[in-house]
């Protein structure tokens, strides 16, 4: 295990592992060493590699070292009463880095956009040592590539981000989450429904006959649309929303978890009920083996991820959704072109590279 | 004034095979070769950089972009893709050895989607006719880059467009669900799709913006999103410019995100006034819009706030628009900057930078101190929540040596942009115009990495040559050489 804690040592560890062609699994907090393909190669620990190293409230951008801790993120954003929009699981330890890596985001995607919306530049050391900035701190650059948005998902594969720079955006005004209680389909239905009009909803959950949904923005807005939409106003909201997104609550619970990405207005037909239905019903979650669903999810276009599972199922399965021979094809030369030696996280996206 | 009329070294193209070979799989109502029928593709928006293809082609379906592409692969001939030709950097001029590829007779809607707010279209349909065809649902299509009635979503997608309203709505890339992509090889690709994500890299982001250097986009997914029911604007004027962008500062501090924040400084006001008379304030050094929207009781909300923020802020005088003509019209001076630029001065160049808000002041500065150094005016126009600045350097081409100043001028302003930590394009793309500062943006490693995502997709480097990333070899010889750009074609176009 080799633990760094500058860009220098990252550039100088990546280096040397490079000439060896000895692989490195990249660990930030290690919140996420469940999810994707198996682990393999030397760790090397980044989670010292921290802090914020610049955070301008007036121009919407927090740049982080990889290390930083989400926590201390978010605290500091709060301080000025700011977030990141897009609402990223913690996980317990989670950092910067292993957030864009993952690229996994929360109730708030709905609303917001995802990690990679907000992702505005990294700075990257790639499989042959060398330290690479894309992006930077301002919103709008179309000069080159958008490497940086690349980056948001790509599990660890392209390069170790060293750091990264995160738009942020203002807390919202006003906050209140409402209660339904309806079936899967009607709770569907809505949602496409509520989707279409000018309503602030900045999360949904669906659970067991109960529809949490959140609303966000201007107090006149929040105030209008529960006026429009009646529920019952749900008590200790805040605690529900952070259960949903660190995925304590009970919805998620189990052994094996599937996380099935959709066009909102998928059918349920075809896919066992589900546990839970989350962005406006895009995003549903299934439990227990589910031998069907990765067709399934394809024929409704959209694909499933073998989120959370025993090793065995998950080395048998693949934690992501095969890629067609042309697509992959592809993926292998952009990973040659960042990690010429497939040193970095090899097999964490895809068993093939 | 051809800029690039040197052959490249790299392609060898026999026009008359090259001719041969397109008749071969293409109808002759699909294939120009002649030069009177090429002399119209010669440019782009940008029409300083003119360069006759050997053979347009305009297929009409997704099968004869794979043969045209297969056939120019086979024959190492490049191939440059063109949407309406609206764009400003020349990304979509010719190449000398090459074909024009263009997709304007993919011209259709294919389905709009109200219950999942999506539309499937074709690449050559225009950006504002994504959103007519939306309104009957209450929807639009968000990103509305200034020549929305021409420009077409091919092309937004290969420049990720922008618009007045991205900072609150985002850019393409924030509003594009799927592409299909025909790659140089004539293979087809689906990327993303109309669920949240897809599996695999996020190849999505890393297409769209990749002003055609990757990929030939033939259908396009976008999220349509219900239309805000009201929209007002608030005008403020300032005494000072560094004022003016303080309180641009003090709104977002606030905690709003406007649906749009624009700033003129006095010379952009006086250009504007007597074209538009949209009543601005002609003794402020600068002028501030800044538009809410959403549902009147929201939209209420905002503009007390906003108000408070900007008389807080020092401003001399603040207006609302009380009526949606008078919105329009707050807004017309803004939309009408270019054209009105146009009218003081024979030629105006216009830069795209951006730059971190809080140093704003000190660009205007630094672009005062340029005006009197290269002895030429300057009006600058700001999509100031988003840091990107259009500086109007004004010239007379006819005059000896003005364009070689306005060149220095506005690379002495892309550079400083970088120096301070921004970019030298914001919105307008790369293309032919920016390549040289493309050296001063990135290191040899950086444009190393971008050479080798292009390889990834592009081996032999037919799609799009000489555009967006500049060799090694081009940025060791760019010293202080710089290539020329000009007037605008399409006058008739709002330009923001």
């Amino acid at each position: 295990m080799a633990v760094v804690t500058t860009l220098d040592e990252i550039v100088a560890a990546v280096a040397s592992a490079h000439d060896a062609k000895t692989p490195l699994r990249i660990r930030g907090g290690g919140s996420k060493d469940f999810y994707g393909g198996m682990l393999a190669g030397d760790v090397l620990d980044v989670a010292g590699h921290r802090g914020i190293v610049a955070y301008e409230p007036t121009e919407l951008f927090v740049t982080a070292r990889c290390g930083t801790p989400l926590s201390e993120i978010e605290a500091t954003l709060a301080e000025r009463g700011q977030m990141l929009a897009f609402e990223p699981p913690r996980f317990g330890a989670a950092t910067a880095g292993g957030c864009v890596a993952a690229g996994l985001s929360g109730p708030r995607r709905q609303q917001a956009g995802a990690v990679r919306d907000f992702v505005l530049g990294v700075r990257l050391v790639d499989g042959a040592g060398q330290a690479l900035s894309f992006g930077g701190q301002v919103m709008k650059n179309v000069a080159g590539y958008d490497v940086s948005r690349l980056i948001a998902g790509s599990m660890g594969t392209l390069g170790v981000i060293a750091e990264v720079t995160l738009k942020v955006l203002p807390r919202p005004v006003a906050e209140t989450t409402l209660v339904f209680e309806m079936t899967a389909e009607d709770a569907l239905a809505r949602l496409n429904a509520w989707g279409g009009q000018p309503l602030p909803v900045s999360g949904s959950f669906w659970h067991a006959g109960r529809l949490w949904l959140r609303l966000s923005g201007a107090r006149a807005a929040v105030e209008a649309a529960r006026g429009r939409l009646g529920g019952e106003i749900a008590v200790d909201a805040e605690k529900h929303w952070i259960s949903v997104r660190e995925q304590t609550h009970a919805a998620f619970a189990g052994e094996v978890l599937w996380r099935v990405a959709l066009p909102p207005t998928a059918a349920l037909a075809g896919f066992d009920p589900p546990s839970a239905i989350e962005w406006g019903g895009a995003l549903r979650w299934h439990t227990g083996v589910q031998d069907a669903v990765r067709g399934a999810a394809a024929r409704a276009g959209g694909h499933a991820v073998l989120y959370r599972a025993p090793e065995s199922l998950r080395c048998r399965e693949g934690a992501f959704a095969p890629l067609s021979p042309a697509l992959l094809a592809l993926h292998r030369r952009l990973k040659k072109g960042f990690d010429p030696r497939g040193i970095l996280n090899p097999g964490r996206l895809y068993a093939e590279f | 004034m051809n800029a690039m009329t040197t052959p490249d070294p790299g392609f060898a193209t026999d026009r008359a095979a090259l001719a041969a070979a397109l008749a071969a799989i293409l109808p002759a109502r699909c294939l120009l070769v002649d030069e009177e029928d090429l002399r119209p593709y010669e440019c782009d928006g940008l029409t300083a950089y003119r360069e006759l293809p050997m053979a347009v082609c305009l297929p009409e379906s997704e099968g004869q972009v794979v043969d045209i592409l297969r056939t120019c692969h086979r024959l190492r001939v490049p191939v440059v893709a063109r949407g309406a030709g609206t764009g400003l950097s020349g990304g979509a001029m010719p190449h000398a050895q090459g074909v024009v590829l263009s997709l304007a007779r993919f011209n259709r809607i294919l389905h709009v989607d109200r219950a999942s707010r999506t539309a499937v279209v074709q690449p050559g349909v225009r950006n504002l006719a994504v959103s007519e065809a939306a309104a009957p649902f209450g929807l639009y299509y968000a990103p509305d880059p200034s020549s929305q009635i021409a420009c077409t979503l091919g092309g937004n997608v290969a420049e990720n467009s922008g618009g007045v309203h991205c900072l609150k709505y985002g850019l393409t890339v924030h509003n594009v669900l799927r592409i299909r992509v025909v790659s140089i090889e004539g293979e087809v690709f689906e990327i993303g799709s109309g669920a949240p994500d897809a599996p695999g890299y996020d190849l999505l982001a890393l297409l769209i913006g990749s002003e055609g250097m990757l990929g030939v986009v033939t259908e396009v997914t976008v999220k349509l999103v219900p239309k805000p029911e009201l929209a007002q604007v608030v005008m403020a004027s300032f005494d000072d410019v560094a004022r003016a962008g303080d309180a641009v500062a003090a709104i977002i501090a606030a905690g709003i995100i406007p649906a749009g924040l624009e700033m003129m400084d006095k010379p952009a006001t006086a250009a504007v006034e007597p074209f538009v008379k949209a009543g601005y304030d002609l003794e402020a050094e600068a002028i501030l819009l800044c538009e809410s929207d959403g549902t009147p009781e929201e939209v209420a909300e905002e503009i007390v706030r906003v108000t408070e923020v900007l008389t807080a802020s020092g401003a001399r005088d603040i207006r609302v628009s009380q009526s949606e003509a008078e919105r329009l019209r707050f807004w017309a001076g803004r939309k009408a900057a270019f054209p009105a630029v146009g009218r003081i001065t024979p030629d105006y160049y216009c830069m795209d930078g951006t730059i971190p808000r809080r140093r704003l002041a000190e660009m205007l500065s630094a672009i005062a101190a340029m005006e009197r150094k290269y002895g030429l005016r300057c009006a600058n126009v700001f999509h100031a929540g988003d840091g990107n600045l259009h500086p109007l350097i004004m010239y007379d081409m006819a005059k000896p040596g003005e364009w070689e100043r306005a060149e220095a001028f506005g690379a002495g302003i892309l550079e400083l942009s970088v120096a301070l930590g921004g970019s030298i394009t914001g919105e307008h793309g790369v293309g032919v115009e920016k390549i040289n500062q493309m050296c001063v943006q990135y290191t040899t490693s950086e444009l190393e990495a971008f050479h080798r995502v292009k390889a990834a997709f592009d081996e032999r480097g037919l799609l799009n040559p000489g555009k967006a990333v500049p060799s090694l070899h081009r940025c060791a010889e760019y010293g202080r050489m710089h290539v020329h750009r000009g007037d605008l074609k399409f006058p008739e176009l709002e330009r923001f």
